[in-house]
């Protein structure tokens, strides 16, 4: 367009030319300007639109994994052992929470959560990395969730939801056979590749025991959901879901019942008891007490539980079977037996007991005056006189071979994730460790099971089961379709006929544990007692009106109390060792312990009414009992504040001789 | 011809092929309103239509004024307007909260969007005062200067940055056309470079921030440069031929902030695509080149510059809403006349159509007599 030119003022003409000079300049920038914008959006839209197309797409879906329903534990029969519950829960989300105070306000008010439980969701928050979810509450009733669910607008950042939890059924009486699960934290995050399933609110993994070394199979694989949402994260409508697969069921060779009655045996006694059958070196049952309620675990325990089991002396948070550590005591006689007749050492042998045996200038003490005995006496009455002196004719060397071969010191191929394996001292090691010669008095200490000597009960329970079943079994605990055969036991047979038969008079004849005879027709039950010394017992003690009776000595001072055993005598299907730490002696509480739990295979009315009467003396069951417990509990000045319940001793499989259990040697 | 249509004269008259285009924006706009609204008429798109019908018959019955009335008012309009920029910023004081508008009852005025026009025409007014020999001299410069700087800075402080760029730029290009010496605008414009840097100093905190995300948009993502982001997500999505009507997810979602008012652009281009977006800009060039038609023809110095200055304002508002949207300036809170939900850019935009269509109506009928 040009502008008319009329015939003003010269200057005003100049002026009138300037402007539509510049005017159509203005006009031409604007022009380019719209080009420029044409072709920015046309950039957008055409050269970028495969990039802007995913974000819009990535704004509007969300996918949200459904966390897999966790495979249950089941026992040989299939009987339960862990399964899942359906259950509302409660979440934070660390990224989405603003006025945490205020949120927490008002579902400390919704969900009635006690000053500890607010406490430790405070403190978790403040550990929290934004991805990780905090949880709130568990096993919420209906009325709350409904309630908590008809305000969650005002409340940004609480996620509830439906899920699922573990549970445990027999409740403390597994808590050291399955473990617990968990919130998965930090490093088991990063441990996994950042994987967005161990962020899932409500998603565990297993923390110990088999839940953790099995996780793999437990485990499942999650569902997903594609959900449209606002930017508010309010939903809009589901557009798929997948479906999760269920982790596989998980079958033990565990006996449910009867480990659940050989925890609840233990009363409020520290120790463990473990059946094997003698064929198979199959587990079923492995109880050590006491213990954690580990549906309490589960769900994530207040920190007054995780003080009061760190402070108990009885150590609930320790799994006792793998990880308790004992010298054997008399236990070992069995075994001694065996490496003796190897040595070629007649069993009519005899050796005369005065009740005390001198080498050189110490004096080793025997309980009684025995008089004059043979092998199968000796086995009998548990003479530490005759193991003293036919021991020294052996020498270490065969006995810690035979102690070997028995089981001990040994490492189980079993799927859990601390076995400490304890010691077979001989002059090797006695070199290695301590930098000195081996003594006659070692051997002498080694004879009864005391000194270096260290097992865990399972190993016991495997010396039973061996010699029992002349079978070199190993323990198993996952149930497999087919067995492969165990291997003979490289020992000569017919010395473990004699030893069998010296350990079948132990309960049925003039034995040190008449006690433990089965009340069941027919069945015999063969074994072995011991009583394992925790304190030097000093000759002053002695001088001055004998040893002190374990009654008036301080729980920790008492000495270790130990059966072995196996039944029937003559044609053993069950192995068992028990182990009550400072029970006292072997005969008076581990012996009726493994009575009764081999009675409960052979004859489960009586067992169970022996039972009954027992914990209507103990004040109820396990649950009542430790119920009772934490109430009265009064926790220490300064509570110790652990993050997450842990082991306090994680040390691997090592078992030498720094176990801080271990007990002075006897005396020298 | 016109005079023996049935249509009455005063109607015939108008400029009915540039009035199409904006009504054509215009219902475009309704268009993405009702389907912001999650299709429905109801809150925007309605009030909309009939805030449009009311100011179309206002830039109507303007466009019956006589330019040189026009003229008369251009300074008194001037001082009355700066007097409510005062009003309001002393309003604002009294309430300790920053306040943009006057509320008028049925809608909130807001002084600094009528400062736009006025302001065009008070510049206007002083060139055609100004003695042609005078352009060139310092008395040319300072008066337009202070005419333009008083009303910035109190539109400045509200704070509102975008208004008073619109402002300032508005003077400038009336400053150009006037005729004053180039080398002021290429020295300016080296200047304005080095001033800047010292000018952002001064900004808001968030001003400044909108500055500093504007530069890097993605590496805020979630704060400040999420507007920017969310909007190109928005236009980029969209493709060439859009999402369909009514299916944009960005706005319906809600991702898109503002998605009714200075973003709507973006509402419209992830529904329509590409084809939508060039629709809007071919409009407006068309609405825009029809008022440096007008301006081009005038028949003095008055409406010239008017109606230059004017349909730059409304060539400002579609340009930096455009730029905004699309990532390629700071948000700074214009919204793009006719389309965007609200009333003060649409009585501003029609006002200037108003007064550029009394210019062409003079313009046509061999106008003024003096030049």
């Amino acid at each position: 367009m040009r502008s008319k030119v009329r015939k003003p003022l010269l200057t005003e003409n100049s002026q009138v030319f300037t402007f539509t000079r510049r005017a159509l300049v203005l006009g031409g920038a604007q022009g380019l300007m719209a080009t420029a914008l044409g072709a920015r959006m046309a950039y957008l839209s055409i050269e970028q639109n495969e990039k802007y197309k995913l974000l819009s797409e990535s704004n509007r879906v969300q996918a949200r994994l459904i966390p897999p329903r966790r495979g249950w534990i089941v026992d040989r029969d299939n009987q339960p052992i862990a399964i899942n519950r359906s259950d509302f829960r409660v979440d934070l989300i660390p990224d989405r929470l603003k006025e945490p105070d205020r949120i927490l306000g008002a579902l400390t008010e919704l969900l009635e959560l006690t000053p500890d439980q607010v406490e430790r969701i405070k403190e978790q928050l403040q550990d929290a990395a934004g991805y990780q979810p905090v949880p709130v509450a568990e096993n919420l009733s209906f009325e709350k969730y409904a309630a908590l669910t008809i305000r969650l607008p005002e409340l940004p950042g609480v996620s509830p939801l439906r899920s699922f939890s573990r549970f445990y059924p027999e409740g403390a009486a597994v808590a050291h056979l399955t473990g617990y699960v968990g919130t998965p934290n930090k490093t088991d995050y990063e441990a996994e590749q950042k994987n967005p399933l161990l962020i899932a609110p409500g998603f565990k993994i297993g923390k110990d025991e088999i839940e953790k070394t099995m996780e793999h199979r437990l485990r499942g694989t999650p569902g997903q959901q594609r959900i449209e949402v606002t930017a508010r994260g309010k939903l809009v409508k589901e557009l798929s879901t997948l479906s999760d697969q269920p982790g596989g069921i998980l079958p033990l060779t565990i006996d449910i019942g009867l480990h659940s009655y050989a925890a609840r045996r233990l009363g409020d006694e520290s120790g463990s008891i473990v059946v094997l059958d003698c064929n198979t070196g199959e587990i079923l049952a492995m109880a050590s007490m006491p213990a954690y309620d580990p549906n309490e675990f589960s769900a994530g325990i207040s920190h007054r539980t995780w003080d009061m089991m760190a402070a108990d002396e009885r150590h609930p948070m320790i799994n006792k079977v793998m990880q308790g550590l004992y010298p054997s005591g008399s236990t070992i006689k069995p075994l001694m037996s065996l490496a003796f007749l190897e040595k070629g050492i007649n069993p009519k042998a005899t050796v005369t007991c005065t009740g005390a045996y001198r080498v050189g200038n110490a004096i080793f003490h025997c309980d009684k005056h025995h008089g004059t005995l043979a092998m199968h006496e000796a086995i009998e009455k548990s003479c530490d006189t005759y193991f003293y002196h036919t021991s020294l004719q052996a020498g270490p060397e065969v006995i810690a071979s035979m102690a070997h071969r028995m089981g001990f010191g040994e490492k189980f191929d079993l799927p859990v994730p601390t076995q400490r394996y304890g010691t077979v001292p001989d002059p090797q090691w006695m070199q290695a460790k301590y930098h000195r010669k081996w003594e006659m008095y070692d051997t002498i200490n080694m004879s009864i099971g005391q000194g270096n000597v260290l097992v865990n009960p399972l190993q016991l329970a495997t010396m039973a089961a061996r010699i029992a079943s002349g079978r070199a079994v190993s323990p198993r605990i996952v149930r497999t379709k087919t067995i492969p055969e165990p291997a003979a036991l490289p020992v000569t047979p017919e010395h473990l006929d004699l030893v069998r038969a010296a350990m079948r008079d132990v309960v049925n004849r003039a034995g040190t544990a008449g006690v433990a005879k089965l009340p069941v027709d027919g069945v015999l039950l063969a074994g072995k007692t011991g009583t394992a010394q925790v304190r030097r017992i000093t000759m002053a003690e002695r001088n001055s009106g004998g040893v002190r009776s374990n009654e008036s000595l301080a729980w920790k001072m008492r000495d270790h109390s130990l059966f072995v055993g196996f039944a029937p005598a003559d044609k053993p299907r069950y192995a068992c060792a028990v182990i009550v730490e400072h029970g006292g002696w072997g005969a008076s509480v581990a012996a009726p312990a493994c009575r009764d739990v081999l009675t409960y295979l052979f004859d489960k009315g009586k067992a169970m009414a022996a039972l009954a009467a027992l914990e209507e003396q103990w004040g109820g069951t396990i649950s009542e009992r430790m119920a009772r417990r934490a109430e009265k509990w009064v926790p220490p000045e300064k509570p110790s504040r652990p993050a997450e319940p842990k082991q306090s001793d994680n040390a691997a499989a090592e078992g030498k001789a720094n176990n801080p259990r271990r007990p002075p040697t006897k005396t020298i | 011809m016109r005079s023996h249509s049935l249509v009455p004269a005063a109607i015939a008259e108008l400029p009915w092929r540039m009035l199409a285009f904006v009504i054509f924006i215009t219902g475009f706009g309704l268009v993405v309103l009702y389907s912001a609204a999650g299709g429905k008429l109801m809150p925007w798109a309605l009030p909309q239509a009939v805030r449009f019908a009311i100011f179309l018959g206002l830039a109507i019955a303007i466009s019956r004024v006589k330019v040189d009335r026009l003229k008369a008012i251009a300074f008194p309009a001037y001082g009355i307007v700066l007097f409510l920029l005062v009003l309001v910023e002393a309003l604002g004081f009294v309430g300790k909260g920053a306040q943009r508008w006057l509320s008028l009852g049925f809608m909130n005025l807001q002084p600094s969007e009528l400062m736009k026009p006025v302001i065009i025409l008070a510049m206007a007014r002083f060139f055609d005062l100004l003695p042609v020999a005078e352009l060139r001299k310092w008395n040319a410069i300072w008066p337009a200067a202070a005419m333009l700087g008083v009303p910035a800075a109190l539109i400045l402080v509200q704070p509102d940055l975008g208004t008073a760029m619109m402002v300032v730029m508005g003077g400038i290009v009336m400053m150009f056309l006037a005729g004053l010496p180039l080398r002021l605008f290429v020295g300016g414009i080296v200047f304005a470079g080095v001033a800047g840097r010292t000018a952002f100093s001064f900004l808001h905190e968030y001003q400044r921030q909108r500055v500093l995300i504007f530069m890097n948009p993605e590496s805020d993502p979630r704060g400040a440069g999420y507007h920017i982001a969310q909007s190109q997500i928005a236009i980029g999505s969209g493709g060439i031929f859009g999402k369909g009507f009514l299916k944009g997810t960005q706005s319906h979602l809600q991702y898109l902030p503002e998605g009714h008012t200075d973003f709507i652009f973006a509402t419209m281009a992830e529904e329509w695509g590409l084809i939508g977006g060039l629709l809007i800009i071919v409009a407006y060039a068309f609405v825009i080149k029809w008022g440096i038609g007008v301006a081009l023809e005038g028949k003095d110095r008055f409406s010239r510059l008017a109606a230059a200055g004017l349909i730059t304002t409304i060539f400002f508002y579609v340009a930096i809403n455009l730029m905004m949207v699309m990532g390629l300036a700071p948000v700074v809170g214009i919204p793009l006349p006719l389309v965007s939900y609200g009333g003060s850019a649409m009585l501003t935009v029609m006002l200037c159509l108003g007064m550029l269509m009394a210019v062409d109506r003079q313009n046509r009928r061999g106008g003024a007599l003096r030049p």
